[in-house]
């Protein structure tokens, strides 16, 4: 693998300028030129998301998939990138992502509901904010069923700029500390969510370079391989998810264990989607680190903050690092450097195996990806 | 709320739905084969897969799955701080809706909730709900 982001935070750039500048710094990375891919996985460019992307640079692939996720894309594309070069369909894949959201100010707070979906007579007419309002409803209810407190969703946010301290291209790298405090006295978004459990909105460009085990081992770094991957799509509407406390990544999750042939005690770092306080706890229990209802407590007392007995976020997350939109091909990126060795002073000492899992759309899609290093 | 709230046009599948909103009736979709209910309105049961899908009134009666108090409008017809809950009908059925007309302290998952309606500028009307006393 080679992996690489762009410049971060309001850059000013294009999407595909953003996009050129990682994908390019991937492959130097990974010591391999533009005219070795073969494979093409983007998304959230324009309609025609992967044709766009091939043509800007110059290169035409033989495979490509443009399944537009949210957040769990990247998961889902590396997982499909996987399958294509088990099966010989294609040699070397490239996941490109690029979103320059903050330059150009294009996120809104009800969301983009196409006029002719279910969602536009059905739900937007009662002014949810989208996605945070889903979010906020899944807080509001495990706060209900299990007596999760805002004090344990802030734990999440203060621990995710921690980690950001230690990371050089974060946005939050040069911010103050934070502390639970900070983030109960933010402004109240859609209860039970302040601002500061609200992920970052930043411009931003991810690329990933998968390719076969053999032919990894002739490349510059050392590989990583993809031990188990698992994907399911639940909802797209907010009154159509089938449970706000169990999402699918229960599903998912099981799904890539399985494959790896491990279990929740065998994962040394965990990078999952920040995209608000509560998505992260949510997680937690559906990937087997702690029993459903108790993320909050599990969360608490240091346990995911640097030094603490269970590394999460590692590079600050959606929440203080970068968050461009589609954040999940930024938890390839840091799961594959902690596992070369190559995340400084943030570094998990040892990591052997890494999960990455994202989240899409408003608890729509969850995708797990099961990393290890070659042995 | 200000400008008029930002409601789609009915199409072939929703007309019917909509129609009953004007009488004040809630429709669900509940399906002659296996008898499954469901809402939104579309052209196959989720559950069996058969077209044949009839409407039916719902009591109006349901339950606070959850809800959120939403401080910040995304459309000028919405004045924060208001309520987006998600309804659970006694059919079965969830709905995204709002709470209307009660203290935003008094709302809580699991309460009980009654459907109650706004009128749209084309005479349609929406379902929202209010807590039962
Ligand atoms: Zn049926």
């Amino acid at each position: 693998m080679g992996v690489a982001e762009s410049e971060l935070g309001a850059t000013g750039g294009t999407i595909l300028e953003l996009q050129a500048q990682a994908v390019s710094r991937a492959l130097e990375d990974a010591g391999l030129s533009l005219s070795d891919v073969d494979g093409l996985f983007t998304t959230g460019v324009s309609r025609f998301s992967a044709t766009q992307v091939a043509e800007y640079f110059g290169i035409r692939p033989t495979w490509t998939d443009a399944t537009m996720a949210g957040g769990a894309s990247y998961e889902i594309f590396l997982a499909h990138a996987s399958e294509a070069i088990r099966s010989g369909l294609c040699d070397v894949a490239l996941l490109s992502y690029g979103n320059n959201q903050r330059s150009a100010r294009s996120r809104k707070l009800g969301g983009v509901i196409d006029d002719h979906t279910p969602e536009a007579q059905f739900e937007a007419p009662y002014g949810p904010l989208n996605p945070i309002s889903l979010y906020a409803m899944a807080a509001e209810r495990h706060m209900h069923e299990f007596g999760t407190t805002s004090e344990q969703l802030a734990e999440v946010a203060v621990a995710a700029r921690a980690w950001a301290l230690k990371n050089p291209v974060a946005f939050r790298y040069r911010s103050d500390p934070l502390t639970v405090d900070d983030v109960l006295a933010s402004p109240v978004v859609s209860t039970p969510l302040h601002a500061l459990d609200c992920c970052l909105i930043t411009d931003g460009g991810g690329a990933v370079l998968v390719t076969s085990l053999e032919r990894a081992h002739s490349l510059r770094k050392p590989p990583v391989v993809v031990l188990g991957h698992g994907e399911t799509t639940t909802n797209n509407g907010m009154s159509q998810i089938p449970d706000l406390t169990m999402t699918g990544a229960y599903v998912s999750a099981s799904r890539a264990y399985e494959m790896a042939g491990l279990g929740p005690s065998d994962i040394d770092v965990a990078e999952v989607y920040d995209s608000f306080t509560i998505t992260v706890l949510l997680e937690l229990e559906a990937l087997g680190f702690c029993k459903r209802g108790e993320a909050g407590a599990f969360v608490s007392k240091g346990r995911i903050t640097p030094g603490g007995e269970f590394p999460l976020n590692t590079s600050g997350g959606g929440l203080s690092y970068c968050h461009p939109g589609v954040f999940g091909i930024f938890l390839l990126i840091e799961a594959v450097r902690q596992l070369r060795g190559e995340s400084g002073e943030r570094q998990v000492p040892g990591a052997e195996t890494a999960i990455c899992h994202g989240t899409g759309g408003i608890l729509s899609t969850h995708a797990t990806a099961i990393l290890g290093v070659d042995r | 709320m200000s400008d008029a709230r930002p409601v789609a046009a009915a199409d072939s599948q929703t007309q019917s739905w909509w129609d009953a909103t004007r009488e004040s009736r809630l429709l669900v979709q509940h399906c002659r084969a296996c008898g499954h209910h469901q809402h939104y309105p579309r052209a196959l049961c989720t559950e069996c897969g058969s077209l044949d899908i009839e409407d039916v009134e719902a009591s109006g009666r349901g339950t606070v799955y959850s809800f959120t108090v939403v401080h910040r409008a995304p459309h000028p017809a919405f004045t924060p701080p208001y309520v987006v809950a998600l309804v659970r009908l006694e059919e079965g059925p969830v709905l995204l809706s709002n709470i209307v007309g009660a203290d935003h302290g008094d709302v809580r998952c699991d309460v009980r909730v009654k459907v109650a309606w706004e009128d749209l500028p084309d005479g349609r009307k929406l379902p929202v709900f209010s807590l039962e006393s």
